[in-house]
């Protein structure tokens, strides 16, 4: 009975209703979304810059309940930095991340349709891209240019871009010999045709259940980046604020803890997700 | 039968690894070309006193007026003679600099990497044997927090907890500076400086190949082979681990050797953590001192390591699946 129902119902709300019976699914939507609200809201919430001087330095959370998460060593508030970390953060995910798929989307297409030659070489460079330490060539990267956010971001897009390739040729390499791609070419579509408005679009549900997961390891990668000091040094991300708490580790271990805290919330809430759209557009793997 | 297992692996290795390297080398080159000025801009502002004859004479004794593909040349000349260049700071060559400071970063690598394979293996088949039930739910928890935290995060706070608080562990260094430790002493020591910068590095890892096993375990559990020998009357223990298990392994093993690139850019923030003297430490430095040189040594070598590490992998998976003779 109910199945019925539920076959009749369109795809659309289907799915929908497999989300939505997915709690883990849900509650990393939850976190996501109070992550990008905060984001958002950063210069309502804490109007002026959250690199200046508010209050005396390392005031401990709750001491001055007008600085909630208390203050760091320069006596910039806390609270304020992680809003406006979450900016930083949640913008060189998501760009980076779309450069990466970008990237992958289009090594990976033209190898898996056009083949022979052509394919051969793009498997080898990519290949070569993943075979070398991702971190030290973002490192490589944005030592040779300058430390702004675009390069980190290009130089994350850069370094991430294999997986997506290897997913979108297997795709295409399986999908290239499908019926309506032979109706497609026999009535004579053009490459570019074929390959944006009939293969792409069925080749996109394992590359979106990817995108969360990059999305998570770009905002650790510039984490990581600028808790070195190597980050845009114009802006607070929550890597450079463990990294200025880092001497003061002993005393005020406070100032480590929330920003880490903050990265493994988000990342955790974009791996949740992923897990969610993974179980419900790849629908093999659930039963297991 | 094995061996020539194992030659096919090795046959098939060499024919993808020398490509990647080659391309790598040329990749490294490139960027070297990027860098903005060139070796005689640095050597002239080191002397202050250069005129533009005294650089152009320079330029020409060094080559670098020559054209980008005899420059290549010269440069993979050089590479063959495993020479990578002088640093700039240091005046020594890089080879030796980053050959140096490899042992402290493969040891710091390898003990993460077999915490992780222990643990991880471990979890997922605690997890794969209790599926859906609640030591299989509680570790999955537990499994998805290490995945979404950042290593070097786990590893100050565990500074905080092992060093600070408890002061159980030495939080920088790799052993006792002047200490005069010998034997089981010395090692002991050795291995208490390597836990925290293992455990930091580790956690991803472990969270990656707990998934990776509870998923195989659980495919693997459902086909055939393993109702065959459970109707042979084996015990479950001895099924679990003689077939399921090392079945299971092998998508781990290609997991494990497709992350060590991963595993030595995760050295290099742990090294900067822990004052641990390896080449991501070296790195840094290097990109302090605008010493591109010896980054791109770095680089080089860090890629070298990957791919011989993969190697030994193919050869570990000949030996674990003997359907892979064929392929």
């Amino acid at each position: 009975m109910t199945t019925s129902v539920l076959d009749a119902a369109p795809r659309g709300s289907r799915l929908l209703r497999a989300f939505a019976r997915n709690p883990s699914f849900l509650f990393g939507c939850a976190i996501l979304l109070a992550v990008v609200v905060v984001a958002l809201l950063a210069p309502w919430l804490f109007p002026g810059d959250p690199q200046d001087m508010v209050a005396p330095p390392t005031l401990w959370p709750g001491e001055d309940m007008a600085y909630p998460l208390g203050t760091d060593s320069l006596g910039r508030d806390v609270a304020a930095g992680l809003a406006y970390g979450a900016r930083v953060s949640l913008a060189v995910g998501v760009i980076a991340a779309a450069l990466g798929l970008l990237i992958g989307a289009v090594v990976g297409a033209i190898g898996g349709y056009f083949g022979g030659k052509v394919d051969l070489v793009l498997a080898r460079l990519t290949e070569l891209f993943q075979t070398i330490p991702t971190f030290i060539l973002v490192i490589v990267i944005v030592a040779i240019g300058q430390p702004t956010a675009t390069v980190i971001v290009t130089a994350i897009g850069i370094a991430s871009w294999p997986t997506v390739a290897r997913l979108v040729r297997a795709q295409f390499r399986s999908l290239r010999e499908a019926d309506f791609v032979m109706a497609a070419r026999s009535l004579g579509y053009s490459h570019w045709r074929i390959i944006v408005h009939e293969i792409l679009p069925n080749a996109l549900p394992p590359v979106v259940v990817t995108t969360s997961v990059m999305v998570a390891n770009a905002i650790l990668t510039e984490a990581g980046l600028s808790f070195l000091s190597m980050g845009d040094p114009n802006l607070v991300s929550w890597g450079s604020m463990i990294g200025d708490g880092g001497p003061l580790l002993r005393t005020a271990w406070f100032l480590t803890a929330l920003p880490g805290a903050a990265i493994a919330l988000t990342v955790l809430s974009l791996n949740l997700v992923g897990d969610g759209l993974n179980d419900v557009l790849n629908p093999r793997s659930m039963q297991q | 039968m094995s061996l020539s297992r194992s030659a096919v692996a090795l046959r098939r290795t060499a024919v993808h690894a020398v490509p990647t390297m080659l391309g790598i080398v040329v990749l490294c080159f490139l960027l070297l070309q990027l860098v903005p000025g060139d070796a005689v801009d640095v050597l002239a502002g080191q002397s202050g006193s250069a005129t533009a004859e005294t650089m152009s004479a320079l330029r020409e004794q060094y080559g670098l007026n020559q054209g980008l593909g005899s420059q290549l040349w010269s440069y993979l000349a050089h590479l063959a003679h495993f020479d990578l260049g002088r640093s700039v700071r240091f005046g020594t060559p890089v080879t030796q600099l980053v050959l140096d400071r490899l042992p402290a970063t493969l040891l710091l690598m390898l003990s993460a990497l077999g915490f992780a394979l222990v643990l991880g293996i471990v979890a997922g088949w605690v997890m794969a044997a209790f599926a859906n039930r609640w030591p299989d739910r509680i570790l999955q928890v537990v499994v998805l927090l290490f995945y979404s935290t950042p290593g070097f995060w786990v590893g100050l706070m565990a500074i905080v907890l092992f060093s600070v608080k408890l002061g159980w562990l030495p939080s920088s260094g790799n052993a006792t500076i002047g200490s005069a430790l010998t034997g089981f002493d010395y090692l002991l020591d050795r291995a208490r400086y390597l836990v925290l910068p293992s455990i930091a590095l580790s956690t991803f890892f472990i969270a990656i190949y707990a998934r990776l096993t509870r998923a195989s375990m659980l495919e693997v559990t459902s086909q055939d082979f393993i109702r065959t020998a459970a109707a042979k009357g084996l015990h479950p223990f001895y099924i679990q681990l003689r077939h399921a298990l090392r079945n299971a392994l092998i998508p781990v093993t290609t997991m494990a050797g497709l992350h060590l690139g991963n595993l030595l850019g995760g050295a290099v923030v742990v090294e900067t953590i822990f004052g641990w003297p390896g080449m991501g430490r070296l790195a840094l430095d290097a990109v302090v001192g605008r010493d591109f040189n010896v980054l791109l040594g770095v680089l080089l070598l860090s890629s070298l390591v990957v791919i011989v590490s993969n190697a030994i992998v193919d050869q570990l998976h000949a030996w674990l699946d003997p359907r892979i003779e064929g392929h």
